[in-house]
């Protein structure tokens, strides 16, 4: 533990990249070359930190806590690095080095200082899985969300203009919400050090209950914002849906840290005697997390632009995961968080992939929205307005033509890309699904069945899995598969790297189940039980005079 | 004071909540500016509210919160003040850029000569 401590290595993950964001901002906007270096080794450096912290933690079993103003903990500020955390760092980290090596090829161009603000937002992720203080996640949310907006209207344009407005008005009013509940709580407890909260919260008087209670709750409203519960995540879709490639995939991971949030405060305040999650808390997220789920299943099917589909696949992804921690189940969630790491990296890679796959599509007619076009499955309506494009002599052209490399990587990714996003067999987010379903299905001890509610996630993560392999069938029919006589499409090594890595790793993830999920058991056992947490906070100790 | 302070974050919050609904973006921009000047003075009230307290330790005096105003509130709101301004400033910009855009004011870029009170989408 103290070897971690001492190596300054905890709070590296949020010190580089905002060392490298005023690096780039110091330097020419148009040394570009410079900048994209600067912020891929960023990026690459962070991955490799996380990597050293999870193996360590994860050797060791030890939690990492860091203190970066040298004061003990309910007093100073602690970074903390548990599994959970570093875990969420790993998959933070490689999404991020993967959009920055994605975004040198093409959208670092579109504008002004894309790097700075992507390592900014880095940072703010980094930082919020870190922090083990309420006041400072408010503020990484912040760093995250501030660097977000300006990569979210990156590129310009009405679209975007639009849904990077309502975007910001709807986190504005979250962040008001964050606010109203840290005051709350901080005016019950009297503190703000997540670990210290744990212990006040049960030694909370009756009378002051209530209080805790309402404040807990509007708190919990803010992550459930960012995590786009059912009535509270109509912005998502339109936002991550209009932003560039890049930034979309690290989007990605942005409703991960409501989640993030979620199952952290779950696990130390919102618990009973017993240590399960509160009954009121659980059976929000599991209405919730179930209506949300249903909503991106509908959305999947409703959606015809591959954004649009990788947007609802994040809703249901998010939907699947707030229900499953309603259950509160220990080894449903060790399925939920091997099921986070995988839906994330897939919603990623399909947000990398629309951009190739789409760009030589026949031109889409400007309308307002995707949704509200009367398109036909397949998009036939689509071939016969083309009708200059002649199928037929096309059809006969491409017997025994040779396919360009581009052509076939593109159509393999995606195939990849959709099996990973639906999780079917052979790859992981088939195993993520099966060991969810396979833990909400075992028998509990003393019950009789499964109850009703488990049957309905059952239902409907089955659903959602097949509403996305049709959703995507189809698009990959109107993009890859139907001749229409356009060109290949054009795709450099520095776009289609970052997409091919991605799937390795969910390829990987497969053949390294077994341990995959042994972290993921371990985990969802220290979010059960946090005195392991809390004990490490409160008895972290100062650094003697000349620091390490 | 106290009434007077949850009166006065009543009026804003409430303020704030109404002009947040309306569908002209300025009015959301005011809106989101008089939430967050609700919820800095909410913030405040939480350290309990005090007249003439101190929030540093005095040589002399004995350290607990019936001598001294919890300083910790105070921290956090000047915290929130300052992430409050930046965003609403770039909430500023977004807007006017937005509003170059659509040609409109409206919050969803709908064309303008309709009723004000009209929030439907186009």
């Amino acid at each position: 533990m103290s070897g971690i401590a001492s190596a300054h290595l905890v709070v590296a993950p949020v010190v580089v990249p905002l060392a490298a964001a005023a690096l780039m901002v110091a330097l020419r906007e148009r040394r570009r070359a410079e900048r994209a270096v600067v912020s891929v080794l960023s990026s690459a450096a962070c991955l490799a930190v996380a990597i050293a912290l999870a193996v360590t933690v994860d050797r060791d079993g030890a939690t990492g806590v860091y203190l970066p103003s040298n004061w003990p903990a309910p007093f100073g500020i602690a970074l903390v690095a548990d599994r959970l955390s570093t875990m969420m760092l790993v998959l933070t980290s490689a999404l991020g080095l993967a959009s920055s090596v994605y975004a040198t090829a093409r959208w670092q161009r579109a504008g002004v200082h894309f790097q700075p603000l992507f390592q900014v937002q880095l940072m703010g992720i980094h930082g919020a899985f870190l922090t083990a203080d309420l006041f400072n996640l408010f503020v990484f949310f912040e760093v995250m969300l501030a660097a977000s907006y300006g990569l979210l209207l990156h590129g310009s344009g009405p679209r975007r203009l639009r849904a990077g407005f309502h975007y910001l008005a709807i986190n504005l009013i979250g962040s008001t919400l964050f606010l109203v509940g840290v005051a709350m709580l901080y005016g019950v407890t009297g503190t703000l050090n997540f670990a210290d909260m744990a212990v006040k919260f049960g030694a909370i008087p009756a009378p002051d209950r209530g209080l805790l209670h309402a404040g807990a709750a509007i708190l919990s409203l803010a992550f459930l914002v960012k995590a786009a519960m059912w009535p509270l995540g109509f912005w998502l879709v339109p936002a991550y849906s209009s932003a560039s490639a890049p930034a979309a995939a690290t989007f990605a991971v942005m409703t991960k840290v409501g989640i993030y949030a979620l199952l952290r405060m779950g696990s130390l305040f919102f618990v009973d005697a017993d240590g399960n999650v509160d009954r009121f808390l659980a059976g929000t997220l599991l209405a919730g997390g179930l209506a949300t789920l249903a909503f991106g299943t509908l959305g999947l099917v409703a959606s015809h632009k591959l954004a649009r589909v990788a947007s609802f696949a994040i809703v249901a992804s998010s939907g699947t995961l707030l229900a499953a921690a309603g259950f509160g189940l220990p080894a449903l969630t060790a399925g939920a968080l091997f099921y986070l790491v995988l839906s994330t990296v897939a919603a990623a890679t399909l947000f990398l992939l629309a951009e190739p796959v789409e760009q030589t599509a026949v031109p889409e007619p400007t309308g307002e929205e995707e949704g509200a076009l009367p398109l036909l499955p397949f998009g036939l309506e689509r071939r016969e307005l083309t009708a200059d494009v002649n199928l037929d002599d096309d059809e006969r052209a491409l017997v025994g033509r040779v396919f360009p490399a581009t052509a076939v990587f593109v159509g393999l990714a995606f195939v990849g890309s959709a099996l990973m996003v639906a999780g079917l067999p052979p790859l992981s987010g088939f195993l993520a699904k099966v060991a969810m379903l396979a833990a909400i299905l075992a028998p509990a001890e003393g019950a009789a069945g499964v109850p009703a509610p488990a049957w309905a996630f059952v239902a409907l993560v089955i659903l959602s899995g097949l509403a996305a392999a049709l959703s995507l069938v189809r698009s990959g029919i109107r993009h890859l598969w139907a001749p229409t006589g356009r060109p290949a499409p054009r795709l450099r090594l520095v776009e289609g790297a970052p997409i091919a890595i991605l799937l390795a790793a969910g390829v990987a993830a497969v053949v390294a189940a077994a341990p995959a999920m042994r972290y993921a058991g371990d985990t969802a056992a220290s979010l059960h039980d946090a005195r392991g947490y809390v004990g490490a906070v409160m008895s972290a100790r100062v650094v003697a005079r000349e620091g390490s | 004071m106290e009434v007077v302070v949850s009166l006065a974050i009543g009026a804003l919050g409430g303020s704030g909540v109404w002009l947040v609904l309306r569908p002209r973006s300025f009015q959301v921009l005011l809106g989101l500016s008089l939430l967050s000047y609700a919820v800095n003075l909410f913030i405040f009230s939480m350290g309990s509210l005090s007249i003439d307290a101190e929030p540093i330790v005095v040589a002399g005096r004995v350290g607990d919160l019936l001598h001294y105003t919890d300083p910790m509130p105070q921290a956090l709101v000047l915290t929130a003040i300052v992430i409050g301004f930046a965003m609403t400033a770039l909430c500023l910009v977004v807007l006017l850029a937005f509003r170059g855009f659509a040609g409109s004011d409206h919050v969803d870029g709908a064309p303008d000569s309709r009723d004000h009170d009209d929030g439907s989408r186009a």
